[in-house]
């Protein structure tokens, strides 16, 4: 064991857990880790520019490669920036460790420069925290706060580094094993509960499973499971707007995303159901709708790692607590043991395609060259035309993350990056930034919102930095669209504050970072935008005008149940009720 | 609109954590956070290495929500068990005050007679007042402060809950 400072356990402790990547942004608490990362062979720091972009790219990284991602960021602002995105993390199950400096330990609690309380202010916005006061439990800390990061329920973990510890020298040393004092996560399902299940799955008339971003993060080998598993039952999908990806959208089992902006077969077959099958799925309010009348006649099977996600929202019947893949695993052993087959679900399907017949996602258009295009109409030729080359799409959020959910199809999973639990506008441009530089050579798109995209705009100077092929598809409507359409549902179409004012000229601002940048504005010009964007090297903003006034639909109201589906735009009502109007 | 909230029973829980800097913060914050509510917590250090420390949370909700609050506390990374005491059956809850009195005369020897019935101890003493130690259920120290309410009540300090299971197990 030999004597090293501090920073150098940090950056060695890194290089031995497989770490290729860092996101950060140096500061004064943080630079003799910048220091010890300098010129570093293997390790390479991509430098943001906002701290808050550093976990938005560690997250792209995290949920496109499954390898927990990276942050480094200074104390004091470097810390309280990157808050959102551990928060996202948090909500998002996205594995993440952040690094912060921190003033020497002498000047803790004195407000010293660029001092703030980390761990205090990120207690209840991380899976765990540590602010670590001695050199020697560095190379402990580093490793175990991966662990953490990682098993489990992934989540951010934070570790606050003073900046005498990273100057000071002691003895870096690995635990052998990870074998945490009281973090033991369940993984294996219990036997008994997966022979229940399966009882329950091989009883059932009208099945359904319901998938969530828990299926994403038990791996790839997860999704292939439960394609098995639905193959056996013959029971049909929908998944949450995390989820998608585990299942192929082009499956005839698929009913597509479900929820506030899901299809009408998914929320019907949901409420009509008599066995809904959760999977690494919690039961969140964009979900279920109404709570009272959230499916209301079907029993309830609810496998998560998280046993808190457990009962938490909805009661269910059965409880598996355990990691997704391996309780689908099981599932799929079980079924065979007991000899079960495939149920005649005739009639279910029968109804489902009666449901499905309604074409939910279909929308007005206009089809001349000349016409405005509806952003629906942008998303579905996006897909077309990247069909095949295996892209990864971010999304900001608002109705365009909603018209990307419902209308780019995806077959494979940790191709869909989106901020589901926190709705961060802001998100999709640095993920793409952390996906691209994960995946050098995939066709990496974020299809953005003009609004949300200024949110961390900045960031296209990262992307020239690095040279990265990102391309930017803004469905560009000059509005705050979603913030507008909830306006004309609740408050009379009074347009508070939701008008994209003196946007900047997003091609000119590509030029004026080295981007290209191209404008698209009628239906004509579409498919060769597209292309040309696609064909271009090096990052592209594409400005694409949509429809200004388009919204997003079918659409659950806040308050309604599933049933209650606003399938098209004649459906709307002007004002909700005070109960409705409060809910988020 | 109205705002409704819904009533709950009374919850006492034993949590055993990690001694590590920041954990009350941890849990008080989870129960803010989530609007749980706490009507006492003690915390106080229970192993010989003072790596472990025992947290009596006494709660209340309806049993959805205390099972929530359990599933939370579980998955907080220094936590290492939550029972619910009420749960495993009987157990055995004590609270300590510290009762101060003053005045004179008649209420000053009513006090100290009750003080009796109560078996609370009298631990200082001046001309004018006294001070009570009282052991009990919170139940009976409610009862002996109300009374003292009576005497000529100045101050009271109470410790909060600490309960135990009975029988031979531990938690
Ligand atoms: C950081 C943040 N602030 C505010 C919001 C609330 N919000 C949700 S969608 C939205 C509008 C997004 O506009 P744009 O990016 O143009 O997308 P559009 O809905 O027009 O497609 C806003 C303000 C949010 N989700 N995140
Ligand atoms: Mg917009």
């Amino acid at each position: 064991m030999t004597e090293m400072s501090g920073a150098d356990m940090v950056v060695q402790a890194l290089v031995d857990l497989g770490v290729d990547t860092v996101f950060g942004y140096p500061g004064g608490a943080v630079l003799p880790i910048y220091d010890a990362l300098f010129k570093h062979p293997t390790i390479k720091h991509i430098l943001v520019r906002h701290e808050q972009a550093a976990t938005h790219a560690a997250e792209g990284y995290a949920r496109s490669t499954g390898k927990p991602g990276v942050v480094l960021v200074t104390s004091g602002p470097g810390a309280t920036n990157a808050v959102t995105g551990i928060t996202d993390a948090l909500l998002d199950s996205i594995p993440m460790v952040v690094l912060t400096g921190q003033v020497p330990t002498t000047l803790i609690g004195t407000d010293a420069f660029q001092e703030c309380d980390t761990v205090g202010i990120t207690r209840h916005c991380t899976k765990h925290n540590y602010l670590v006061m001695d050199p020697d439990r560095l190379g402990p800390i580093l490793h175990e706060a991966f662990y953490i990061a990682t098993h489990g329920r992934p989540g951010p973990v934070v570790i606050d580094i003073p900046k005498n510890v990273q100057v000071a020298t002691g003895t870096y040393s690995i635990p052998n094993r990870i074998d945490h004092k009281s973090y033991r996560p369940q993984v294996d399902p219990d036997a008994d509960a997966i022979a229940q299940a399966v009882a329950m799955i091989a009883a059932s008339e009208r099945p359904i499973f319901y998938t969530g971003g828990g299926v994403i993060n038990a791996g790839p080998d997860a999704s292939a499971a439960l394609r098995q598993l639905v193959e056996l039952t013959g029971a049909p999908v929908t998944s949450t707007l995390m989820g998608l990806g585990a299942f192929p959208a082009d499956d005839d089992k698929w009913l597509g995303m479900l929820g506030m902006h899901g299809t009408y077969e998914a929320n019907m077959a949901m409420n009509r159901a008599d066995l809904i099958i959760a999977v690494g799925a919690r039961f969140d309010d964009r979900v279920t709708g109404r709570l009272d009348a959230f499916s209301p006649n079907s029993k309830k099977i609810h496998i998560d790692i998280d046993r808190s996600s457990i009962n938490k929202i909805v009661p269910v019947d059965l409880a598996v607590v355990g990691d997704a893949g391996r309780a689908l695993d099981a599932l799929i052993a079980a079924w065979a043991d007991k000899g079960h087959k495939a149920r005649d679900l005739g009639e279910w399907w029968r109804r489902l395609d009666g449901w499905r017949a309604t074409r939910c996602l279909d929308f007005p258009e206009k089809k001349e060259d000349a016409a405005e295009i509806m952003p629906q109409r942008a998303v579905k030729a996006l897909f077309d035309a990247t069909r095949g080359m295996d892209p990864i799409i971010t999304t900001e959020v608002g109705q365009h993350q909603m018209w990307a959910a419902q209308h780019f199809h995806f077959d494979s999973p940790n191709r869909w990056l989106t901020s589901g639990g926190l709705g961060t506008m802001g998100y999709g441009f640095p993920a793409a930034v952390g996906a691209q530089i994960a995946h050098p050579d995939r066709l990496v798109i974020c299809i953005a919102g003009e609004a949300s995209l200024q949110m961390n705009i900045q960031e296209m100077g990262t992307v020239a930095q690095y040279r990265l092929p990102v391309k930017i598809f803004i469905l560009n409507n000059q509005w705050m669209g979603m913030v507008r359409q909830w306006q004309e549902l609740t408050y009379e179409s009074r347009y508070s504050n939701s008008y994209s004012d003196s946007l900047p000229d997003f091609v000119k601002l590509a030029d004026a970072y080295g981007w290209t940048g191209l404008r698209i504005d009628t239906l004509g010009e579409l498919a060769d935008g597209i292309q040309t964007m696609i064909n271009t090297p090096g990052p592209v903003i594409v400005d694409c005008r949509v429809a200004q006034l388009a919204n997003c639909f079918p659409m659950i109201p806040s308050g309604a149940a599933h049933t209650d589906m606003i399938l098209q735009p004649n459906d709307i009502v002007g004002t909700m009720d005070d109960e409705a109007k409060a809910l988020v | 609109m109205k705002i409704h909230t819904e009533a709950g029973e009374r919850h006492v829980l034993a949590v055993t954590v990690d001694n590590e800097a920041g954990i009350l913060a941890k849990i008080t914050g989870l129960f803010s956070a989530r609007g749980y509510n706490i009507e006492s917590l003690t915390v106080a250090d229970i192993s010989a290495d003072h790596a472990l420390s025992r947290i009596t949370i006494v709660t209340s909700g309806p049993p959805a929500v205390i099972d929530q609050i359990i599933a939370q506390l579980d998955r907080l990374v220094p936590v290492h068990s939550v029972t619910d005491l009420a749960d495993g059956g009987a157990h055995v809850e004590r609270e300590i005050a510290l009762v101060k009195v003053a005045g004179s005369g008649d209420k000053r020897i009513e006090a100290l007679r009750m003080a009796d019935v109560f078996r609370a101890k009298v631990v200082d003493t001046t001309l004018s007042s006294f001070i009570f130690e009282i052991t009990g259920t919170s139940d009976k120290v409610d009862r002996f402060i109300a009374l003292m309410r009576e005497c000529g009540l100045v101050e009271v300090g109470r410790t909060g809950v600490v309960a135990i299971a009975r029988g031979s197990e531990a938690v």
